[in-house]
């Protein structure tokens, strides 16, 4: 297997794109990627999407995609796993460069969630979950969440504002991500005043819906020097690609506060790369709901079960902390257009890399984690990457 | 859910009809191709009491299609005595009244309906249990 790296990345801003087709923010992240990668050269395009179906009504994106962006005589496919859809994407470019079958692919994640009613999108985002026995009852993605976060308050005994300092953080962080849709920090009180959408779980806790798209260009490391020349702002390598699986419905699993699937996938790419938590500079994960942050870290072996949540604060997980999380404003600040989001945290983990963060730049950023969620847990992906 | 998939999960949505594992004596809701506690094969079919108890619950605000009507309305994660938990809305039921542990039992409901045309949809939410007495 060949190593792979990143020469070229791309994004539109996150946020509600009323004025722009799905092609359009696709094309526009794609031109920007392969203009920074500097190839004309494309073997293969892999786009990461959830919701063109059922919120579009429009399947067979990798070719409408890849049609819109001028190419032809080129592989395409969508690739979909709900929320994790953009780093499933990633995954398999990685797969068919790592294996020699292709020497340039270009994968871009695209969601356009505004063009309907909240109730649509509401319920199109209800289908990453199990169909006859979860949505035929009436619950919500935050819905599942909020399940979660009852729970785990329950048996943990974690005051309602033990949450607050990831919203905080990533808001704050936001705030300096041209890209993001919210560039304003909040405070505690906007946090603890912020509207129920379920119980626990408020406004502030919670990801907006938006559009956006985001994309790389991967070639094999071996050949990073045929692409990357003069003002190149240089390639990132990706150390470890890893995806595992639970079940699909959160009644199932065997502790519905632990995702096995984070830490199956996170362990895999630790033993890939050969890095330990202590190594990794930053680690943008799957924010979606606050509740999401502290089981990630506990899965990825940064808290112990049930203590996730006492990292929500600025020594720990701030951009000077122990190890800084959502440093662009995570899904949280900068927007979960759903499968999109994956490409986003690499894209982000890229500019952290090559020192291109601006205010939000880690000091001494070497190697970044990016951990995707599909569903309630169900498919997790993890990458690491490496300047 | 089309008109087939309401058919076919009749009796899981009207009685709570798993399994039993013959391998492994583990009940199974829904059925199951391959237990997920063995991978052995799964079945033979088996009717749950339909007492359980509330592992968490949430009042959702956000509602998607087909359920505006009802909104607000409180979902739960059921643990079945039996051991599989099971996702559904609780009813016959006041804010004050949930908490995690309390004891309830299946009840057959309407779970969303379609319009003036559309197909009503029944099956199971979960009440209080009440003691002999109350």
């Amino acid at each position: 297997m060949r190593k792979v790296s990143i020469i070229g990345i791309g994004q539109i801003p996150v946020g509600e794109h009323w004025d722009l087709s799905v092609r359009h923010i696709a094309y526009h992240a794609i031109a920007a990627a392969l203009e920074e990668a500097g190839t004309d050269q494309v073997d293969a395009l892999f786009v990461g999407n959830m919701l063109s179906g059922a919120l579009l009504s429009q399947e067979h994106l990798g070719t409408l995609i890849a049609d819109f962006c001028g190419f032809r005589n080129v592989e395409t496919a969508k690739i979909e796993s709900a929320c994790s859809s953009g780093a499933s994407a990633l995954r398999v470019g990685h797969m068919a460069v790592a294996s020699g079958m292709h020497d340039v692919a270009v994968v871009c994640g695209v969601e356009k969630m505004t063009d309907t009613t909240g109730e649509n999108t509401t319920a199109g985002l209800a289908t990453a979950a199990d169909a006859e026995y979860e949505s035929a009852h009436g619950v919500t993605f935050v819905g599942l969440n909020a399940l979660i976060m009852q729970r785990y308050m329950y048996e943990f005994d974690v005051p309602l504002d033990g949450f607050a300092g990831f919203s905080i953080n990533a808001h704050r962080n936001g705030a300096h991500n041209a890209n993001a849709m919210f560039q304003k920090p909040i405070s505690l009180d906007t946090y603890l005043n912020a509207p129920l959408i379920a119980t626990p779980i408020n406004i502030m806790d919670s990801s907006p819906v938006c559009d956006g798209a985001a994309a790389a260009v991967l070639v094999a490391s071996e050949r990073v020097g045929d692409f990357v020349t003069g003002h190149h702002p240089g390639a990132v390598q990706i150390l470890a690609s890893a995806s595992a699986n639970d079940t699909i419905a959160l009644h199932d699993r065997r502790d519905p506060l632990f995702l096995e699937a984070a830490y199956a996938s996170s362990q895999k790419a630790y033993v890939e790369s050969g890095v330990t938590p202590a190594d990794i500079s930053f680690f943008e994960l799957h924010d979606a709901f606050t509740i999401m942050s502290a089981l990630s870290l506990e899965a990825t072996g940064y808290a112990r079960r049930g203590e996730g949540w006492h990292l929500a604060a600025d020594d720990a997980i701030g951009p000077n902390g122990r190890i800084p999380i959502s440093t662009m404003g995570g899904l949280k600040s900068r927007g979960h257009p759903v499968g999109a989001t994956g490409m986003y945290q690499i894209v982000e983990t890229v500019q952290q890399l090559r020192g291109e963060a601006g205010e939000g730049q880690i000091a001494n950023a070497s190697i970044g984690m990016a951990q995707n969620i599909g569903g309630s847990g169900a498919t997790i992906v993890t990458h690491i990457l490496g300047s | 859910m089309s008109i087939a998939s309401l058919w076919r999960t009749r009796q899981q949505r009207y009685s709570l009809e798993g399994e039993i594992c013959p391998d492994c004596r583990k009940a199974i809701f829904p059925p199951r191709d391959v237990c997920p506690h063995c991978s052995e094969a799964a079945g033979p079919l088996h009717t749950m009491s339909g007492r359980g108890e509330v592992y968490s619950y949430t009042k959702m605000f956000n509602v998607p299609n087909g359920f505006l009507a009802q909104r607000p309305y409180t979902m739960a994660l059921v643990k079945l005595e039996e051991g599989p938990m099971v996702t559904a809305q609780l009813t016959d039921i006041s804010d004050e009244e949930v908490e995690i542990g309390m004891p309830v039992e299946m009840v057959t409901r309407k779970l969303r309906e379609e319009g003036d045309n559309g197909e009503i949809v029944y099956g199971y939410k979960f009440r209080p249990v009440f003691a002999a007495g109350d």
